[in-house]
């Protein structure tokens, strides 16, 4: 008995030593959404430049801010989207990067930092990451019609079969433009009746979620899910009878970039990760491995596949894009009522 | 006969009921596709990568660290807090069993949520150190409950005695008191751990970025797809645990768990 | 999780002759502990009711309280108590004659039956519950063995069935083990002396054994209902995000960094548990007046 005790007491203390002592080197806190970076580049990274990478993950816009603004956790790095980037810039919640450390930055198409100016004016708080649009994935062999019409996801016929988004902008987005009405709308009587479609539609509704879309989708739980374009390549390569559309009435077209809060622990290293995510064969290796559309030119250029390399999933052609909007941050007021509106869909 | 089979049978479903879903998920554990929702055929593969993926390996690392060090602490503070109590009058000792008593009678969203407020509020940085204080803290009443009815047990005389004899109060201690309520002592201390281990809700809001427990890996990984190699991992506790018990049953030592009492 | 200790609450509770006066002098080993507690149980809980008595403009307020009246925050409320209620209900039907046959079988190690019930801990809580979600899905393993025989399918995954499913699993053990221990304490010569007397089978089980093992049918009966009204991991895996219970709800305000209107739910939900602790201990003679809530 006494020897269990003592043997209890040396290896608690042995861990309890391992524990403290490890980790006095440079470190930079990422956080990002789940699953959206290859854990071979954080390696790489810490190879290269001896900066360990602590990273942290979240499944919403809406979750990560409140991290953020409590600052409770100081991150270095984060990876929110265009409206959400604008809310933080409002809120004097960013730190202007320092170019200078940031020199791959000239890999990034100018196209995309000139559609990022819609969000982060003069590209002073970000630099693009990934970009994508939100449509749908259906399973050809559950289906018995073309799905191009978001009114899919509102029929009846798929009853049990539908796996709904479960974020805010998102799903109230999709509604709008489905009735006709701008995704940015203000309009409270339009939102109302974004609100009733979504209440009907909840019976029809499988199960509301973000990330698990793809696992249920690749097991065929259901016909239909929205989903997020970078989720298409993988799926299909998982499942072939799946394929992606952006519906006729128009969607929404994102870009997801790193940002630095002001209240960040060290900030040259948060620029040094952002760089290095910037070099071309990086971000190839990572775009290989997310299979989220990259603004990054070199890495598209180096693209094998000629498939995924011209994919029109990956890389949209104009006339899609011309179809799609961009969410713009509606301010305070409008969010909480947008939220409350979702959460009185979710709650029949 | 028809009675007994009837309550055999009985005993069977629920025993297929509680270890169906164990079964499944060893069966994943050798599922060669990615996805949880496909069988892909028979491989060996996720336990060979499961050695190999640091996130999986540190997060184990660090739940033993948290289990295995919670728990002892647990039973330091637990085990004195026992014999004190044991010794005091009636009146502060129930105002004590009663805060003993709130972290077992909250739901385990408040109890992680309040520390998570106290930890703010003192500008602590939510890590490694907030997951073991409050784990400690859910920890010891487990253990206090163990040790205190093998106090209650005690022939307080024989104490007394050792001391009548020459024998310092710590020394009586470790000679007289401990080896009589050891038993108590080791299954707080096994107790404390399983619930360490098991642990999801309290982590999860007193934890930081820098680490994981294989609950809350577990939990991002939901999302998006538990890694197979969790399965694996899973997989070898369990059966490690599994043939321990066995062992130990027969090797007859009646284990006193304090789920019975005197 | 940190239910299991509540099995043992009625034997502790019980209050026995105090023959160890003279150990006074240690009293001061419980100073650790009284500190410990006092920064991380006291402390902690006086900040819940602050931020949930507060804004964020630290006002004095109740509008965290009487959030609960909405109508989004009632529903979950209701929801997680009728699925709860369902659930205990269940558990308590299936523990009881359960515990009585192992009682019967007399295994030669009681802590055999203990660490049957206990094992499956040490496979994850979270994994065992998506476990479920693989058995009940649409394409799961129930489903494929129902398509087998052509029988039609089950369709429970993301529906309250599904999630009263998970809680029953979940909790079951709890259920089971207060009332097993309780059982095995009963004086076999109390039950003999019944049929003595001319008790038949019913009879004695009414007016001896049931009566006997209410300590543990109450302290079961805490075990289920506690976790399973407050839980939000079953409801989220086992539920869609279709349903939402009390614990989503305070989850999410958590989450989206609502930290005072989640501390005001916290305090609600608080309040409720103590109370029906309160009625439930009515029932329970034999700890009475030893027992706080």
């Amino acid at each position: 008995m006494k020897k269990i005790i003592v043997f209890a007491v040396m290896v608690s203390a042995l861990f309890l030593f391992t524990a403290c002592s490890k980790g006095s080197g440079e470190k930079v806190y990422v956080y990002n959404w789940g699953e959206y970076i290859d854990p071979e580049v954080f390696e790489l990274f810490e190879e290269e430049t001896g900066i360990e990478v602590v990273d942290d993950y979240f499944e919403s816009n809406e979750e990560m801010y409140p991290k953020i603004k409590a600052g409770a956790v100081q991150y270095d790095v984060v990876c929110p989207s265009d409206y959400m980037i604008q809310k933080m810039i409002d809120e004097d919640l960013l730190a202007e990067i320092n170019f200078d450390n940031v020199p791959n930055l000239k890999n990034i198409d100018t196209s995309y930092l000139k559609s990022s100016e819609t969000f982060d004016p003069g590209n002073k708080f970000s630099v693009p990451y990934c970009w994508g649009t939100l449509g749908i994935l259906y399973n050809k062999t559950m289906v018995d019609e073309p799905i191009d019409s978001w009114s899919a996801i509102f029929d009846e016929k798929y009853s049990g079969n539908i796996l709904m988004i479960d974020s805010v902008r998102d799903a109230f987005g999709i509604t709008l433009s489905y009735l006709g009405y701008d995704m940015n709308t203000t309009n409270e009587t339009e939102l109302d009746e974004a609100k009733a479609l979504l209440q009907e539609q909840y019976p029809l509704v499988q199960a509301y979620v973000v990330d698990q879309v793809r696992d249920k989708m690749i097991g065929e739980e259901a016909a239909l899910g929205v989903i997020y374009s970078g989720e298409a390549i993988y799926t299909k390569r998982e499942n072939e009878n799946l394929e992606y559309v952006v519906p006729k009435e128009g969607s929404n077209v994102w870009i997801d970039a790193w940002v630095i809060p002001k209240n960040c622990r060290n900030k040259e290293n948060a620029e040094a990760f952002i760089n290095f995510i910037c070099d071309g064969e990086i971000a190839l290796k990572n775009f290989e491995y997310i299979t989220y559309s990259t603004p990054n030119s070199i890495a598209r250029d180096m693209i094998e596949d000629e498939d995924i390399k011209n994919s029109q999933v990956a890389f949209p052609p104009q006339e899609v894009l011309d179809r799609c909007t961009t969410f713009r941050y509606l301010g305070e007021d409008f969010e909480a009522m947008y939220n409350n509106k979702w959460n009185e869909v979710k709650t029949e | 006969m028809v009675k007994k089979f009837v309550e055999r049978s009985y005993i069977a479903l629920i025993l297929i009921f509680l270890y169906a879903p164990i079964g499944i998920l060893i069966v994943l554990s050798f599922n060669a596709s990615k996805s949880r929702a496909k069988w892909g055929g028979f491989t060996f593969h996720w336990y060979q990568e499961l050695f190999h993926n640091e996130a999986i390996m540190s997060a184990l690392t660090t739940t033993l660290i948290i289990a295995l060090s919670s728990a002892f602490i647990a039973t330091v503070l637990g085990t004195a807090a026992a014999i004190a109590m044991n010794g005091m009058n009636k009146t502060p000792r129930t105002i004590l069993m009663s805060i003993t008593n709130i972290p077992m009678l909250n739901a385990d969203i408040v109890t992680g949520i309040s520390l998570m407020l106290v930890f703010v509020a003192l500008k602590f940085t939510l890590g490694f150190t907030s997951v073991l204080l409050s784990h400690i803290t859910f920890n010891i009443p487990y253990v206090i409950l163990s040790v205190m009815p093998k106090l209650r047990q005690l022939n307080p005389h024989t104490f007394e005695a050792a001391q009548d004899l020459g024998a310092s109060p710590l020394y009586a201690f470790f000679k007289v008191i401990l080896p009589d309520i050891f038993p108590g002592v080791l299954s707080g201390f096994f107790l404390a751990f399983t619930m360490s281990l098991d642990d999801f809700v309290i982590t999860h809001f007193t934890k930081g970025p820098e680490i994981n427990t294989l609950s809350t890996k577990i939990y991002t990984e939901v999302r998006k797809g538990i890694k197979p190699e969790i399965y694996a991992l899973s997989t070898i506790m369990f059966i490690t645990v599994l043939l321990l018990l066995v062992l130990i049953n027969r090797r007859g030592t009646e284990k006193k768990v304090p789920l019975r009492k005197v | 999780m940190n239910v299991l200790n509540k099995l043992t609450r009625h034997t502790e509770n019980s209050e026995r002759s105090l023959q160890n006066t003279h150990v006074n002098n240690v009293k001061w080993l419980s100073f650790p502990y009284i500190i410990w507690m006092s920064g991380f149980i006291l402390v902690p809980l006086v900040l819940i009711i602050f931020y949930g008595l507060t804004n964020k403009e630290n006002g004095f307020t109740f509008d965290n309280i009487t959030l609960i009246s909405d109508p989004i925050n009632r529903q979950a409320l209701f929801l997680a108590l009728k699925l709860s209620l369902f659930s205990t209900a269940i558990c308590l039907l299936l523990a009881y004659p359960l515990a009585i046959i192992l009682n019967k079988t007399k295994m030669k190690s009681n802590s055999f039956i203990v660490l049957i019930l206990i094992l499956p801990m040490w496979m994850n809580f979270l994994l065992r519950t998506i476990a479920w979600q693989n058995i009940l899905e649409k394409k799961g393993v129930i489903n494929n063995i129902l398509a087998f025989f052509h029988l039609p399918a089950l369709n429970i995954i993301n529906t309250p069935t599904a999630i009263i499913l998970g809680m029953v699993y979940n909790f079951l053990p709890f259920m089971v083990l207060p009332i097993y221990n309780v059982l095995i304490k009963i004086d076999k010569d109390v039950v003999n002396a019944a049929r003595d007397l001319g008790a038949n089978n019913r009879q004695t089980f009414m007016k001896i054994i049931f009566p006997l093992s209410l300590p543990g049918v109450i302290s079961g009966i805490t075990m289920v209902f506690v976790p399973s009204l407050t839980t939000f991991v079953i409801s989220t895996i086992l539920g869609g995000s279709k349903i939402i219970l009390i614990g989503n709800v305070i989850e999410q305000q958590f989450r989206l960094g609502n930290w005072h209107t989640g501390s005001g739910l916290s305090l609600v939900l608080m309040i409720f548990i103590l109370f029906s602790m309160a009625i439930l201990s009515k029932y329970d003679k034999e700890s009475e007046g030893s027992n706080l809530w």
